[in-house]
């Protein structure tokens, strides 16, 4: 790199890059129209170009976790060369601070970070909602137990009690699945019972309650269809909350315990480079934000035509 | 009233409104025309869907979201208000138009005072100051008889009663004294004793200052009071227009004809079941309360089989109350519910699946009372496979039978979700939910309230015929008297959670009456252009307010 970068130039890639996404999605939803049968891919070719460039993100990132170890050039772990050493047709992306492949890393950290998330999301929801709706449903004391328990665990500043409990259990990946879990179930409880306490006073409900059903039918085919569309959009932006969570304790040191790739704890570990003007520390973020947006995306859309919205 | 030399006020020629949906323009006002001189009041009558509402509005050169003027011309006083520019029709709405929509409570802004909102309009097109429109509020709040002229607009919304709203909303629309008023269906949601109070001060206050109106309403008997011309429309097209005397003597087209024949249908009282029968179910001295406030003291009638009992009052009276008391979601504190002889246990959760069986539910409002994401199969299917524990092709069969019970074709809708249905359709789908427990005993809690009279009227002769064919017993929840006279063999007349009077229909319908009684049976409008005159002239003043 010999002096900075004219200012036209980059907007001239910016456009490119922009450019590509939209023809990149374009090109996707119609293949997936073609491939999808034919109720979904009606579906699938009213979806603006922004869902399917999520889902294009989704797929890529879904595929890289999966066959990692095939695509990857090296071993997760292994040290390949120097330290810190520039892009080239070796090292697509250089090496970080220990020699390690810095491409190879990216591709598992899809693996450990994506899916570590995913499952520690997945926790949070089925605990937050089937509480949150079983509170709404029953009321009188479980729900002011629950909400008043809530409540506590949502006074102490989120980082600092995840901090504080990873300090007191040790850390592991298990345990940080389950107080980021523990913390983050608490958003969505209180989310999963005001949709629900809407949905409680209406007739229907009444109707079923007056029939006998019991809180399993209540819960899960009355109340539940009804809550689908904000609790699938909550999941969209939780999961990337969860996934900023994993990040930033990695960063910390508390999450994901080196040699694990995480791309967490991967800017932390290479952000010496930033100093020099080096952008490579940052690639693990961006993979980051790039999937946070495109997550987004689907999730909007879904919620679009949950709510029957038109445009 | 009318002089046809001069120059109408409003003028509409050919009025063409599409309404967007699933992507297509639909066309739902084709071509209506309208002419309204000052100081002449016009009624718009029709069922939901008619376009009455949307040709409202286009008066005003408004649509709604999703809605566009494609055709014709809106003459407002020498402006058209369809070339006008945003800035000259806005000048024109609130000050030389105004309107007054069907809910009060839900037009009137909560977090201000009445009497603020008041000044809004006349104050921002610089009719008035501040201090001479709250002048002005308080005079106009006293010539529309609200009680403590003085004080009241400094109350709240939530603050004041729905018919003191709903003339609050009509003084608020005079304050800029229009040339022109669009009330659209001002007094549908209130109680009939309410609507005669703000019918007349309506009426009066259109006279005094000659104001010209259109009155939007589905209810014959109501526009026939306040109109001077009738104009009927059907899917968004006129079927006749006439003077209001013309029209009520002699409707021309079939249409208008089967709207007033609604009006006149009625089913003779039952023989009452003998001393030694056993009432399905019998309300024994119910007293309850919610919380700590009482709502119902010492209520007791009986329900016998093929019999319908209507309980009648004005809201807040209770009726509802006891229907909650009657499937067990409210226990009385004290008295009990008997179905058959024997007691019913006092809450829900106590009862056995048999005993909820037998007693059943149907909702006024049916949009809320079905699953908005199950399928008419499932709705149907959920208490026949839970009561009966029918499964598979015989649980298909049975719900196709309870389809054709209700007049519905099985095979269109069985798969159908409650949106897809109209507002008849899915009260049917109600009343099926509630027979495919096979019950003894149906709750109606104002079934047809939320429907058109004609759509109503199916529904009233269904369940008649169900009636009938199932050995029924119902007990019918209404503020309707007609819907009374139509369907009911015994009365019971509710008044702050008392029973006031009860007995057979046609010795209800005869006096002499409880004076409760009385003043509801007046106050039911009839098809009568001088009932409200007569009625004014008789009680010699308004209701008292209390």
């Amino acid at each position: 790199m010999n002096g900075p970068t004219p200012v036209w130039l980059s907007a001239v890639y910016l456009v490119l890059v922009f450019a590509c996404a939209v023809g990149l999605a374009a090109g996707f939803r119609g293949l997936l129209a073609l491939a999808a049968p034919a109720g979904l891919a009606r579906t699938l070719r009213s979806a603006p170009l922004t869902a399917s460039f999520g889902l294009l993100v989704i797929l890529l990132y879904f595929l890289a976790a999966l066959f990692a170890p095939v695509i990857a050039p090296f071993g997760e772990r292994e040290v390949v060369g120097g330290q810190f050493l520039p892009w080239d047709s070796v090292h697509l992306l250089g090496t970080d601070n220990l020699g390690r492949d810095m491409f190879t890393r990216l591709l598992y950290g899809a693996r450990n970070t994506v899916g570590v998330a995913f499952i520690t999301t997945g926790i949070a929801f089925f605990a937050g909602a089937l509480l949150g709706l079983l509170a709404a449903v029953v009321g009188g004391w479980l729900d002011q137990f629950l909400s008043r328990t809530v409540d506590v665990l949502m006074a102490i500043p989120a980082l600092i009690f995840a901090l504080l409990l990873l300090t007191i259990l040790g850390t592991s990946v298990v345990n940080m699945i389950l107080v980021i879990a523990l913390i983050d179930s608490t958003r969505v409880f209180r989310l999963a019972r005001a949709v629900a306490m809407n949905i409680v006073v209406m007739d229907y409900i009444e109707a079923a309650r007056l029939r006998g059903e019991g809180l399993y039918h209540l819960i899960l085919r009355e109340i539940l269809p009804n809550a689908a569309a904000p609790l699938v959009a909550e999941f969209g932006l939780r999961f990337c909350f969860v996934f900023l969570s994993i990040s930033a304790l990695s960063f910390l040191g508390l999450g994901m315990q080196p040699p694990t790739a995480d791309w967490g704890s991967m800017v932390r570990e290479n952000a010496t480079l930033i100093t020099f003007g080096d952008v490579t520390p940052l690639l693990p973020a961006g993979a980051i934000a790039l999937l946070t947006v495109a997550v987004n995306f689907v999730v909007d859309w879904m919620l679009h035509r949950a709510s029957g919205l038109k445009e | 009233m009318t002089t046809a030399e001069q120059t109408p006020l409003l003028e509409i020629r050919g009025l063409r409104i599409e309404g967007r949906s699933e992507g297509k323009w639909n066309e739902i006002v084709k071509g209506v025309d309208l002419t309204l001189h000052r100081g002449e009041v016009l009624g718009l009558i029709g069922e939901s869907g008619a376009g009455k509402s949307t040709v409202g509005l286009a008066a005003m050169g408004y649509t709604r979201d999703g809605c566009r003027i494609s055709g014709g011309s809106i003459r407002f006083d020498g402006t058209d208000l369809r070339s006008a520019p945003m800035r000259e029709r806005r000048r024109l709405r609130g000050n030389r138009i105004a309107y007054v929509a069907q809910s009060a409570a839900a037009s009137f802004n909560p977090a201000h005072r009445l009497i603020d909102q008041y000044c809004e309009a006349p104050v921002q097109h610089g009719v008035m100051g501040r201090a001479e429109a709250r002048a002005d509020a308080v005079d106009l709040y006293r010539r529309m008889r609200l009680p403590d002229p003085e004080d009241i607009g400094f109350r709240y919304p939530h603050q004041v009663s729905g018919g003191q709203l709903q003339r609050a909303m009509t003084a608020m629309a005079m304050s800029s004294r229009p040339d022109l008023i669009i009330f659209d269906e001002p007094t549908t949601a209130l109680d009939v004793t309410t609507q005669i109070e703000v019918l007349a001060a309506i009426r009066d206050i259109v006279e005094q200052f000659d104001t010209a109106a259109i009155y939007i309403t589905h209810d014959l008997a109501v526009v026939a009071q306040m109109a001077d011309r009738i104009k009927v429309l059907l899917q968004g097209e006129e079927v006749e227009e006439a003077d209001t005397e013309a029209m009520l003597a002699s409707p021309r087209e079939a249409y208008t004809k089967s709207l007033w024949a609604v009006r006149s249908h009625a089913r003779p009282e039952r023989p009452p079941a003998g001393p030694e029968e056993t009432p399905v179910v019998s309300v024994r001295g119910v007293t309850a309360a919610y919380g700590e406030i009482p709502v119902l003291h010492d209520v007791s009638f009986d329900i016998h089989a093929r019999r319908t009992v209507a309980v009648v009052g004005e809201s807040g009276s209770g009726k509802s109350t006891t229907a909650r008391v009657i499937t067990g979601l409210l226990p009385p504190s004290a008295g009990d519910v008997r179905f058959n002889g024997t007691a019913l246990p006092p809450s829900y959760r106590a009862r056995d699946k048999d005993q909820l069986r037998q007693v059943q539910m149907i909702y006024q409002m049916a949009d809320t009372a079905l699953n908005p994401k199950h399928r008419i199969r499932e709705i149907i299917g959920r208490p026949v496979a839970f009561y009966l524990g029918l499964s598979g092709k015989r649980l298909t069969e049975r719900v196709r039978e309870l389809l054709s019970l209700i007049e519905l074709e099985p095979d269109e809708f069985i798969d159908r979700l409650p949106s897809e249905l109209s507002g008849g359709q899915k009260q049917r789908i109600g009343i099926a939910r509630a027979l495919a427990a096979e019950p003894q005993f149906i709750i109606c809690d104002e079934v047809t309230s939320a429907l058109d009279q004609l759509v109503a009227e199916g529904i009233l002769t269904l369940l008649d015929r169900l009636q009938s064919e199932l050995d029924l017993a119902y007990m019918f929840i209404t503020h309707d008297l007609a819907t009374v006279r139509a369907i009911a063999d015994e009365v019971v007349v509710m008044k702050e959670g008392k029973v006031v009077e009860q007995g057979g229909k046609t010795a209800m319908f005869r006096p002499p009456h409880d004076p409760y009684t009385e003043l509801l049976l007046s106050s039911v409008p009839e098809m009568d252009a001088h009932w409200l005159d007569r009625l004014l002239a008789e009680r010699g003043e308004l209701p008292a307010e209390e």
